[in-house]
């Protein structure tokens, strides 16, 4: 099969799910759409740490809502329909959809594994299942892809994307597939609707979820956590906990500083739609939060890197930045919980 | 972040794309600017793969030394856990287990050595004959 579906372009993104829902948007008309919008109104924004659990053996967190919120909760904000399929373990279903899909011309998120994903460096490839890219066409039993993160356009043989669409293990994408459908134009009303809905959702996940592991709690628990790991796991371990805590937060797909500069991007965007100032204000208070995380990041670093500055001393001082990083977001969120709209 | 502060370091990200990340452009507005690497998260990435590489030597070992079958050490090879392997194998992690003790694998049926020489991307015979 050739085909390239006409219209469709290339958007890159900080983060994959934010990508995909931005280009497929403007690809239907949604021209405002961008990726802050989309992960503001999609409420991405989140902090969870998960205690026991211990992923790729490090600590579990996470900086973001759960895969596929994102694009679900903007589109329902705007009022677009959203088809998604899930194959279970039939292949050629999976397969023949795909296929059916581009020959009617419609570009399709695909979730996917990145463990087999060949243009990943090798160093990247870890049991990851909740990546997203785009099927813009097919060139002979090549698929045209868009991967959100990446600068330029790619592809993926037919082997390699069933591959990818069938990775196993948690979050097993099953084959699904999900596009926008019926998209109509979409008014300044309901674009403003969705911000603030976006907003107010963003401040009680963060505030108000139940527990001391998630939202802003959740830093002060992982805080708490940081102060015990040098005499809990030794000093090696407790730097590679460390590490992984850097690369959750700051690896590619994050826009950096653990999507708080992204998020602080979408306040500034919104003020273009609602033009209170203290959206400006609390986007700046974002901007500092998320340098303070890369302070941190810099000072684990100094943990992790060297075998120098690896004393408990040095624990407190990434604990205490976590502190006043949770000081800081809390703030914020207050600000925006309160603000009248 | 400002625009001019974002590192251009070097990253084993540089055969695939730069990261697009936000930034502050001169007038404090939000822009996006891409990035090449960061020194920081590199030291954080290449650990975890020091870490990964001991865990699969210490493997090696371990089935050499007749403790382990080699589910295990191509488990680790493969960077997969208990969910994963489980998850590409249908096999219940208590299963698993035990497939991961040297006599159980012995009288493992070639079906069943099928579904996890798949599962690890290796020939059965690779599977069967890894000594260590």
């Amino acid at each position: 099969m050739n085909k390239e579906i006409s219209g469709f372009k290339h958007i890159q993104a900080a983060h994959c799910e934010n990508g995909a829902t931005t280009s497929l948007l403007r690809y239907h008309g949604l021209d405002f759409m961008t990726e802050p919008l989309a992960f503001g109104m999609g409420s991405g924004i989140f902090y969870i740490h998960i205690p026991i659990l211990s992923i790729n053996n490090g600590p579990a967190i996470s900086y973001r809502s759960m895969p596929g919120w994102i694009f679900s909760r903007t589109c329902k904000s705007l009022g677009v329909k959203v088809v998604r399929k899930k194959f279970g373990n039939n292949e050629k279903a999976a397969h023949d959809f795909l296929n059916k899909k581009i020959v009617e011309g419609v570009p399709v998120g695909c979730q996917v594994g990145v463990f087999n994903l060949p243009y990943f460096p090798p160093e990247y490839r870890f049991h990851f299942n909740a990546h997203n890219l785009i099927v813009y066409g097919k060139q002979g039993s090549d698929y045209l892809v868009s991967d959100p993160v990446m600068e330029t356009v790619t592809k993926l043989s037919e082997e390699d994307m069933i591959k990818v669409r069938f990775a196993k293990g948690p979050l097993a994408p099953k084959g699904h597939v999900y596009f926008p459908e019926n998209v109509h134009k979409v008014d300044n009303e309901t674009i403003k609707k969705g911000i603030i809905k976006g907003i107010k959702r963003s401040a009680r996940d963060m505030l108000h979820v139940p527990g001391n592991i998630a939202g802003v709690d959740g830093i002060k628990y992982t805080s708490k956590q940081i102060r015990k790991w040098r005499d809990k796991l030794g000093p090696r371990k407790a730097g590679l906990y460390l590490g992984q805590i850097v690369r959750m937060q700051e690896e590619i797909g994050t826009g950096g500083g653990g999507f708080r500069f992204l998020f602080a991007a979408f306040l500034e965007q919104a003020y273009g739609y609602i033009p209170n100032e203290q959206l400006l204000a609390v986007s700046e208070d974002f901007t500092k939060a998320g340098d303070l995380w890369r302070e941190s990041a810099v000072q684990m670093g100094r943990i992790y890197k060297g075998r120098i500055n690896n004393e408990q001393k040095d624990f407190e001082v990434c604990a205490d930045l976590l502190l006043e990083i949770a000081d800081i977001e809390k703030q914020g969120f207050l600000k925006l919980k309160k603000m009248k709209f | 972040m400002k625009k001019e502060e974002l590192p251009q370091d070097d990253s084993a990200l540089k055969v695939m794309t730069r990261e697009l990340c936000y930034v502050k452009d001169n007038d404090g507005k939000y822009t996006t600017g891409l990035s090449t690497g960061w020194d920081v998260k590199k030291q954080a990435l290449d650990n975890a793969w020091e870490e990964i590489n001991e865990r699969v030597e210490e493997a090696k070992k371990a089935v050499k030394n007749g403790e382990k079958s080699p589910i295990y050490y191509f488990m680790e090879l493969r960077l997969m856990d208990m969910p994963v392997l489980s998850g590409y194998t249908g096999f219940w992690s208590f299963n698993i287990k035990r497939h991961m003790k040297p006599d159980v694998f012995k009288g493992l049926s070639d079906k069943k050595l099928a579904i996890y020489a798949k599962a690890f991307d290796i020939s059965v015979d690779e599977l069967k004959n890894f000594k260590g």
